[in-house]
């Protein structure tokens, strides 16, 4: 496929657009999760602001913005106000590089199906989740209270062992694709099938190392509200702790389209190519789906305990993973 | 390795419970019948003939184990009579934020002038607001509480073995 030049104020104005619907997704799984988790629990979750609750999400935005911006006296301040927009600022970033549509002209300008097409854009994503990951600790170290500092060791500890096998499930693909950039991954699955038939263990793994990367139930240790009252975020209020939870969200979307991107072909209709000019619509119908099986899972399965994640994540997932990137290599070498 | 089916089995657990109505009740829109004892906000009552049944003897602000009653009692005179009795209440105040609803004062009361209703949305945004006058205690209440069926309770089997 070729790529045409794209004007750099065309590109401009898709990546504001893009951010703003990034935010909106983020606002309204927030509303999609408490009223599945309502609908599984025999509740009817939020149903008061507007119809079905829709306006639920601007609500909370407008009180948590109005909200008094608390912070403990001993706590570091500069380091304690910049970790939750560190954190935010990688977890928006990292929507940049997600391929979502053929790419398309219009009134002869072309508009590319991605923000930024990089050669090494998968190795971005999760160079920018581990930078976010700083936001998480350093928040919790910063504020000085004795469960924020428990519930950063424990981000710190989870983070580090699931990354090497979160890492690794994508090998397989990888090495399929032939390329770290994903608008190629995708090509390349356009071009053969889609990689959660022959990745389908990578891609169990990817999706339990991810639910521990972006630490949801049921690997949500760090935050484990029985144990550590909310973990790294327990002394941040208002907008500050909403940042947080922007970031978590926004995580668990990236989660879900960087799947959908490696593993369900991206933005492509299964069969009918005249179809991939919707490409958007398709990658938002997968990208729903990931998220309400993520929330599934929340409703579904208790918590681990801290020696049954470890034992999980170094016994189980990351040999299985190794294994899974060897045999797949192996296969590509063969098969040529 | 049963790990892997009974993990399957709890997502089909919750995946049923979509399927079911909600058993959530939608309290403003929805009152719950209370139980026929239900012991609510006070009324004060009045005879037949419009005059009031409490005499002001005070039992029920000795009887009150929060001490949230107060009474002023007053001779009836012939120009203006108040009460069934000798005596009526001239100021008779409930403190509603420090009643327990214990049902007490409905006790000690010789008269049964003094009932527990069965309104509970006695919620104020001033504390001076939840102090009841004898006015507000004898008008009648604004809001119908619903009161569950007498005989759903009088059963010889507890209503909570039978409905479990």
């Amino acid at each position: 496929m070729t790529h045409l030049t794209e004007q750099w104020w065309v590109a401009l104005i898709e990546a504001v657009i893009v951010v703003n619907l990034v935010m909106v997704a983020f606002a309204y799984t927030t509303w999609l999760e408490r009223k599945a988790l309502g609908r599984m629990q025999l509740r009817y979750g939020p149903n008061r602001a507007g119809p079905f609750g829709l306006l639920q999400p601007i609500a909370d935005l407008i009180k948590l913005v109005r909200k008094e911006a608390f912070f403990p006296a001993s706590s570091h301040d500069l380091l304690y106000i910049s970790a939750p927009i560190l954190s935010c600022f990688t977890a928006l970033l990292a929507f940049a590089v997600i391929p979502y549509g053929p790419g398309w002209t219009v009134d002869g300008y072309y508009i590319n199906g991605e923000i930024a097409n990089l050669p090494i854009s998968l190795i971005l994503i999760f160079a920018l989740g581990s930078i976010g990951v700083y936001g998480f600790i350093v928040g919790g170290w910063a504020s000085d209270s004795k469960f924020a500092m428990l519930g950063s060791m424990r981000t710190c500890a989870q983070l580090v062992s699931y990354e090497v096998a979160l890492a690794l499930s994508v090998f397989g693909v990888v090495l399929m694709g032939r390329s770290l950039s994903l608008v190629d991954i995708v090509d390349r699955q356009q071009a053969t099938l889609w990689f959660f038939i022959p990745q389908f263990i990578g891609l169990c793994i990817f999706l339990l190392a991810g639910t521990a990367e972006t630490s949801r139930p049921p690997f949500d240790l760090p935050e484990a509200d029985t144990e550590l009252v909310a973990g790294y975020h327990t002394e941040y209020s208002g907008m500050r702790w909403g940042l947080f939870q922007t970031a978590e969200y926004i995580n668990l979307i990236v989660l879900s389209a960087l799947a959908v991107t490696l593993f369900f072909g991206g933005w492509e209709f299964p069969g009918v190519p005249s179809l991939d000019r919707f490409g958007p619509i398709w990658f938002l119908l997968k990208l729903g789906a990931l998220v309400t099986a993520f929330i599934w899972l929340r409703a579904s399965q208790p918590r681990l305990r801290y020696d049954q994640l470890m034992r999980f994540g170094w016994k189980i997932l990351l040999p299985l993973a190794t294994v899974n990137a060897l045999v797949t290599a192996l296969i590509v070498v063969w098969v040529g | 390795m049963d790990v892997v089916p009974n993990t399957l089995k709890g997502f089909g657990v919750t995946l049923r419970q979509v399927f079911r109505k909600p058993i959530t009740q939608q309290y403003p829109e929805y009152l719950r019948p209370v139980y026929p004892r239900f012991r609510g906000r006070h009324r004060l009552h009045l005879h037949e003939n419009g005059l009031e049944k409490c005499v002001g003897c005070s039992l029920c602000a000795a009887a009150c184990p929060a001490d949230c009653i107060r009474v002023v009692a007053d001779e009836n005179t012939a120009e203006n009579r108040v009460s069934a009795g000798e005596r009526y209440a001239r100021i008779y105040e409930i403190n509603m934020s420090r009643c327990i609803f214990c049902g007490y004062c409905e006790l000690a009361c010789p008269f049964d002038a003094i009932t527990l209703g069965n309104d509970y949305e006695i919620s104020e945004y001033n504390r001076d607001d939840l102090i009841y006058t004898k006015d507000m205690l004898l008008a009648e209440p604004q809001k119908k509480i619903p009161v569950a069926d007498r005989d759903l309770y009088d059963t010889p089997i507890p209503y909570y073995k039978a409905h479990s």
